[in-house]
């Protein structure tokens, strides 16, 4: 599946449970929608987590020509919760495709809500990231309550869902597909869509048959000794 | 049963939670603020009662109090709030009342960074309270570890009726990792009939103190602490070993550096040089004689210390632990920064080369 077959839409908001895996879907989207030819920016609105957030990877990024919105350069690591002015950009420039990766949970959510009446004149889409490995939103139920609380923290509905199970290395495609029965059943609870599952490259001759299709991803997230 | 993806900082809240923890008393600091965040919301659930304190210092008497009226009882912080809990400490240590004490280290000194660090070495284990005292300190690299030792801690502090400190560091309070649940061995633990939770039908009341004007009661609490540490450092100690049969060059590091010298030894072993790493588990007590042990083995030319520290702290420990039997060489990073894999591997070969 392609990055644009993945976002239909100009702007792509990335919400979640927190460790769900958001941030590495989001880098790894935005690099595939350059890499089809896109320009694109990369908001990391993330003021939730203060380590493995997409500005860590800013040489990346820049590599492959993305624009990475983020606290200014000169307070990266500041235990500040600040929104980047530039983010306007992504939502006032047409021309850019922009993803917007979302720090976990309805607090991170929270960034969102001072923009949403900018976001809803714009084609967007939110995109709501499961991981059925983390213990809080293991369940449809706990799940549910979860993609709620950040939809009523935000003022926007969830579009469509992203199974993003996964183990860190320990990853099999068992994972992924049990991954996939909750994001099934998450979906018969709230008529929202399932959008596509994630998977490491290796993990893809093992995930043939599922209803939606998948998303190959690289780990750019790594650990310092990965 | 099936590993799930664990957070460094949920996951020391949730074994506390299933260690039986009735009480705990924090206040927010990056990097372990999710720890009373977890807290807060799943403690109570649990009937245990959660307190968000109006300081550090408030926390910690707070874990005094509790801990007092025999009470499971736990705080967390970071560098700089633990730096503001050592009064509290040394009273918890002179009164001999059991608790865990969690320190997702980042960098210092002062307010430092809030990106990962391991500059509190000396204050976990030398106590940056006054006094003669000492804490257990468990130091785990892994979200696994974590999980395991923060249940261990509890029943270490109840078993000694001492202060215990997990040590670990931001990277690992921050970091995802799969993790399973496994049963940690409970220990036969003495009755707390010294708590201060009401007379009971005893002849006498119980009284939680630290202060023993008269200096013969000052000198015998004294020599108790000491009988008491000199138990733990016979019955507590432990470290974990990698590669280090046939090992020239022995790389000692505990937390995220030893999981960086793991991916460093690979490396190492493929070029053909013969590395190993010893990695303390307890910092104090601290594993003195094995790795003198090892250190003195003919093989073993040089050792090669790795902390996320400017000036080397635990290298005071590896240094007494060798006795100058070999030559020990030192390899740093503070400020937040990590040693990186590349960064170990040439520090190793640079000084198997010198020492040949």
């Amino acid at each position: 599946m392609t990055a644009a077959g993945i976002c239909a839409h100009r702007l792509t908001i990335v919400t979640g449970h927190y460790g769900t895996g958001k941030t590495e879907f989001a880098v790894n989207l935005a690099l595939s929608l350059a890499a089809e030819g896109a320009r694109v920016a990369l908001a990391d609105l993330d003021n939730v987590n203060p380590y493995f957030r997409p500005r860590e990877r800013k040489a990346l990024l820049d590599r492959a020509g993305i624009r990475l919105i983020a606290t200014s350069q000169t307070c990266l690591d500041a235990d500040i919760p600040a929104i980047p002015a530039e983010l306007l950009t992504v939502l006032e420039d047409r021309s850019l495709r922009g993803v917007l990766d979302i720090g976990g949970d309805p607090a991170g959510a929270r960034a969102l809500a001072r923009f949403q009446p900018k976001i809803l004149g714009e084609d967007y889409q939110l995109l709501y990231v499961l991981n059925a490995n983390r213990p809080e939103v293991r369940t449809p139920e706990a799940a549910v309550s979860c993609l709620r609380a950040i939809e009523e923290t935000s003022g926007l509905a969830c579009s469509a869902l992203v199974n993003n199970t996964h183990l860190c290395g320990e990853t099999t495609p068992e994972d992924i597909r049990r991954g996939a029965a909750l994001a099934e059943a998450v979906s018969q609870r709230t008529g929202v869509p399932v959008l596509c599952h994630t998977a490491e490259t290796r993990l893809l001759p093992g995930l043939t048959g599922l209803d939606a299709p998948v998303f190959p991803i690289t780990i750019h997230m790594k650990k310092p000794w990965e | 049963m099936a590993k799930e993806l664990w957070k460094g900082n949920e996951a020391i809240a949730e074994a506390a939670i299933r260690a039986g923890c009735d009480c705990f008393f924090g206040y927010p600091i990056t990097p372990q603020s999710e720890v009373p965040e977890y807290m807060s919301s799943h403690l109570p659930k649990t009937g245990g009662v959660f307190v968000q304190s109006e300081s550090e210092v408030a926390a910690i008497n707070m874990v005094y109090g509790a801990a007092g009226a025999g009470m499971r009882t736990m705080t967390s912080s970071s560098s700089p709030g633990i730096s503001l809990k050592q009064e509290g400490i040394t009273y918890l240590a002179a009164s001999e009342l059991p608790c865990v004490i969690v320190n997702v280290m980042r960098g210092g000194p002062g307010l430092g960074t809030i990106q990962p660090g391991q500059g509190d070495y000396f204050q976990a284990t030398r106590g940056g309270g006054n006094g003669d005292y000492r804490t257990v300190v468990l130091a785990p690299s892994n979200v696994q570890e974590t999980a395991d030792f923060v249940q261990e801690a509890f029943d270490i502090a109840d078993q000694y009726r001492n202060p215990v400190v997990v040590l670990a560091d931001g990277l690992i309070g921050q970091m995802m990792e799969p993790i399973e649940w496994r049963p940690v061995q409970k220990r036969q633990l003495p009755a707390k009939d010294w708590a201060a939770c009401g007379r009971k039908g005893r002849d006498h009341t119980n009284v939680i103190n630290s202060l023993f004007l008269n200096p013969e009661e000052c000198d015998a609490l004294n020599r108790r602490l000491t009988v008491k540490y000199a138990e733990i450092e016979k019955n507590e100690v432990r470290w974990d070993t990698a590669l280090c049969e046939d090992a020239e060059v022995l790389i000692t590091a505990y937390g995220t550096p030893a999981r960086i010298a793991l991916t460093a030894l690979e490396a190492l072993r493929e070029e053909g040089i013969k590395a190993g790493l010893f990695r303390p588990v307890t910092l104090w007590p601290f594993p003195a004689k094995a790795l003198g042990d090892l250190a003195a083995e003919p093989r073993v030319k040089v050792i090669l210390d790795v902390e996320m520290s400017s000036t080397g702290q635990m290298l005071d420990d590896v240094r007494l632990a060798v006795e100058g039997k070999k030559p020990i060489r030192y390899l740093g990073r503070a400020g937040g920064l990590i040693p990186t894999v590349e960064e170990m591997i040439e520090s190793a070969k640079t000084a198997l080369k010198e020492a040949q």
